[in-house]
């Protein structure tokens, strides 16, 4: 069983969620993302997902565009994203980074799936790669032995939650709402979504997008396996006056958050 | 002149099912999309077999763009250009004022039939973005325009009619504040209303189906052109003409000539300071290969494959990606792409205006001068068939401060 496994069944033993969060290497700096990413972790978060900040971020609110733009501005590249994986999964916390498909394909998709194993990454979520687009990213991670997470949205029909699940290794990544990154609110399709991909699943459903609150965290670990939660994090950190406050705030919502996903 | 093996037939063959064009195209977009795009794939397979669409389209292509657009004879410009025998096809006669008019209106046409009820748009040059609110006013349809903010103001008038025809423009302020950066507005609104909401995407780019859709809505072009240059001229031209952005208006005027190999097919792509200085459009010249707006083709991109932001005078060419077809083209050596530098732009755009009576759109004049280019390569027996994409209304205000023609004005350093 891969560690990410372990970590989703020790969740299950526990009798909660796993704890999924999201930030962009890059912000406010390489090192303050870590030193955030860190105290996440510290705090209950189970997995990471490190975003890879890319120019164009079209499924993304005005929240992640911010830091992900002040990400680039500051000179973020693809080797920064890879020491901040190293720096995470250090901790033991599977860490997985998000990107959008161009950046990969640029970078070489078996020479990127094999520098991310080289750092202990567990894997990549790809937002924007269908199925369709995925062969060569599947014989990459494949050969490199890292996880492939793909979504799954509510306007899926159930032929796509199939295709999306069978080529799916990590866990299913279940969006809760039809839209960008960063709303505030997640959206009554989210339970019936994880119910209609539960059968072609042969790994874990993670709910995200709109998630921010631990009382939301806590409605949705009574139906899935895992909370997933970013542009609330991301917002801490932009609205904090000082790096350090930054920090202390990503913490306790990450404590806040950990509590939430307790069933019980 | 190219010649190629014409049973491989590279436009009936492409794209593929799966949208691709060569090692091109395809669909890179969230799986929350994934059903509008079926849907409008399926709607649109649908209105190719069906007469009613046909006989709807065709009414208001004639009765309302104002179709067939005329071919007219440059003689005194074609002297500028080796003495070429140079033939506009003339879609700044449609009505809106440019060829985009004629995928709109395909495009509203499959909004109304999938029932949906508001269209959103992208628009560089506002020519789009005006014919987009043109379509929904006339369909009773809500209307959101993404322009990016510098588009705004160096394309005022066009935000003018736009408002005048019920549409909401919406400036957008991220990035390059350009055409790139209203699609990824788009995009974001579309992810988000895509159950009441067609995206009217302007060109021959974005996911499938839509560089194969808005080229096939605009091949009418090409296909009266080449049955008007045979009438006058009583012989195929030796070669076509166009400006690529995304290349709507370069694909609808090729694809009627692919398959004739004595035809040359020629885009010209914007080369802003000049593509040495970085500072351009230039996308297929000077870009590499990946994926930008859903799909795979050239890009300006750094190493890490974030997109570089592109530079022209023109807003509609400004670009830093291009319809996936084109790259195709390209690759397989039918179609010849180069870049036309702001300045060489702004020439072409004055000699046709002292010579021909015609004010064209900034971004024409980017054909216009690689007709020059292409003229004196190939003599004065030649016919160049060119597209006249659009015309200048909306930029005699940027052309206006380059000539200094009005008062105060200043020819900007270096630029006369
Ligand atoms: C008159 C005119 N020509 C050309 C273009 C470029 O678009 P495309 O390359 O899709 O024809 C535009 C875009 O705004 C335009 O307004």
């Amino acid at each position: 069983m891969s560690r990410l496994h372990e970590v989703f069944a020790e969740a299950k033993a526990e009798d909660r969620a796993a704890l999924i969060a999201y930030l962009p290497a890059g912000f406010p700096s390489v090192d303050g993302a870590i030193d955030a990413i860190l105290a996440m972790v510290e705090n209950g978060v189970d997995i990471v997902e490190i975003g890879l900040p890319y120019s164009d971020p079209l499924m993304d609110g005005p929240t992640i565009q911010a830091a992900v733009e002040a990400a680039l501005l500051g000179g973020t590249k693809i080797r920064d994203v890879l020491a901040t994986v190293e720096a995470v999964a250090a901790t033991g916390a599977p860490t997985l980074v998000m990107s959008y498909w161009s950046p990969i394909e640029r970078y070489g998709p078996a020479a990127f799936a094999n520098d991310l194993a080289k750092a202990g990454g567990a894997g990549v979520i790809t937002p924007d790669l269908t199925p369709e687009e995925a062969g060569p990213w599947i014989a990459a991670s494949d050969a490199a032995g890292i996880d492939r997470v793909f979504l799954v949205a509510p306007s899926s029909t159930a032929e796509r939650i199939d295709v999306v699940c069978s080529i799916t290794t990590g866990f299913v990544y279940a969006a809760s709402l039809m839209g960008v990154t960063g709303v505030a609110s997640v959206s009554a399709a989210a339970p019936l979504l994880v119910e209609r991909t539960r059968p072609s699943a042969g790994v874990p459903i993670a709910v995200g997008l709109g998630v921010s609150t631990a009382a939301q965290a806590h409605d949705i670990a009574a139906y899935a396996d895992g909370v997933i939660v970013g542009s609330a994090f991301v917002r801490l950190l932009l609205d904090a006056a000082s790096a350090s406050e930054g920090v202390a705030a990503v913490g306790r919502l990450a404590a806040d958050l950990a509590r939430g996903v307790r069933r019980t | 002149m190219t010649t190629i093996d014409t049973s491989s037939d590279p436009v009936a063959s492409v794209p593929d099912s799966g949208g691709h064009f060569g090692r091109f195209g395809g669909r890179f977009v969230p799986e929350a999309l994934i059903v509008a795009l079926d849907e409008l794939d399926a709607a649109f397979r649908a209105s190719k077999q069906d007469p009613v669409f046909h006989a709807d389209l065709q009414r208001l292509l004639t009765s309302y763009t104002g179709r067939p657009s005329p071919l007219t004879d440059c003689p005194r410009f074609g002297a500028h250009a080796g003495g070429a025998r140079v033939l506009l096809k003339r879609e700044d006669l449609n009505h809106t004022g440019s060829h985009k008019i004629n995928n709109v209106l395909g495009q509203a046409l499959l909004a109304v039939r999938m029932g949906k009820k508001r269209v959103i748009a992208e628009t560089g040059a506002g020519q789009h973005g005006v014919a987009t609110a043109t379509a929904a006013a006339l369909f009773g349809l809500e209307c959101v325009v993404y322009m990016g903010e510098e588009d705004t103001r160096r394309q005022s008038l066009n935000v003018a009619r736009m408002k005048l025809l019920g549409a909401e423009v919406v400036p957008v302020t991220a990035g390059s504040r350009t055409l790139k950066d209203a699609m990824n507005e788009a995009m974001r609104d579309w992810v988000t209303n895509v159950d009441s909401t067609h995206y009217l995407i302007g060109t021959v780019a974005g996911p499938a189906p839509f560089p194969e859709m808005v080229r096939d809505f605009q091949r009418i072009i090409g296909d009266e052109a080449r049955a008007q240059v045979l009438d006058l001229v009583g012989r195929l031209p030796d070669a076509v003409a166009a400006c690529v952005g995304g290349g709507s208006n370069a694909m609808g005027i090729f694809t009627a000539f692919v398959d004739d190999p004595s035809v040359g097919l020629y885009g010209y792509e914007a080369g802003g300071d000049g593509v040495e200085t970085g500072r351009h459009a230039a996308t297929i010249t000077g870009g590499s290969v990946g994926v930008l707006h859903g799909t795979r083709s050239y890009v300006l991109q750094d190493e890490d494959g974030q997109t570089i932001e592109s530079h022209s005078i023109s807003a509609g060419l400004d670009y830093p990606g291009v319809g996936p077809e084109h790259s195709y083209l390209s690759d397989i050596g039918r179609a010849h792409y180069s870049a036309v530098t702001d300045s060489e732009a702004m020439d072409a755009f004055r000699l046709l205006c002292t010579t021909e009576g015609i004010i064209p759109a900034i971004e024409t004049a980017h054909a216009l001068a690689g007709t020059l280019r292409l003229g004196r390569e190939l003599g004065p027996d030649a016919v160049i068939l060119v597209n006249c994409s659009g015309r200048g209304d909306k930029d005699v205000e940027t052309a206006s401060r380059w000539f200094g023609v009005i008062d105060g004005a200043r020819v900007p350093e270096g630029r006369a």
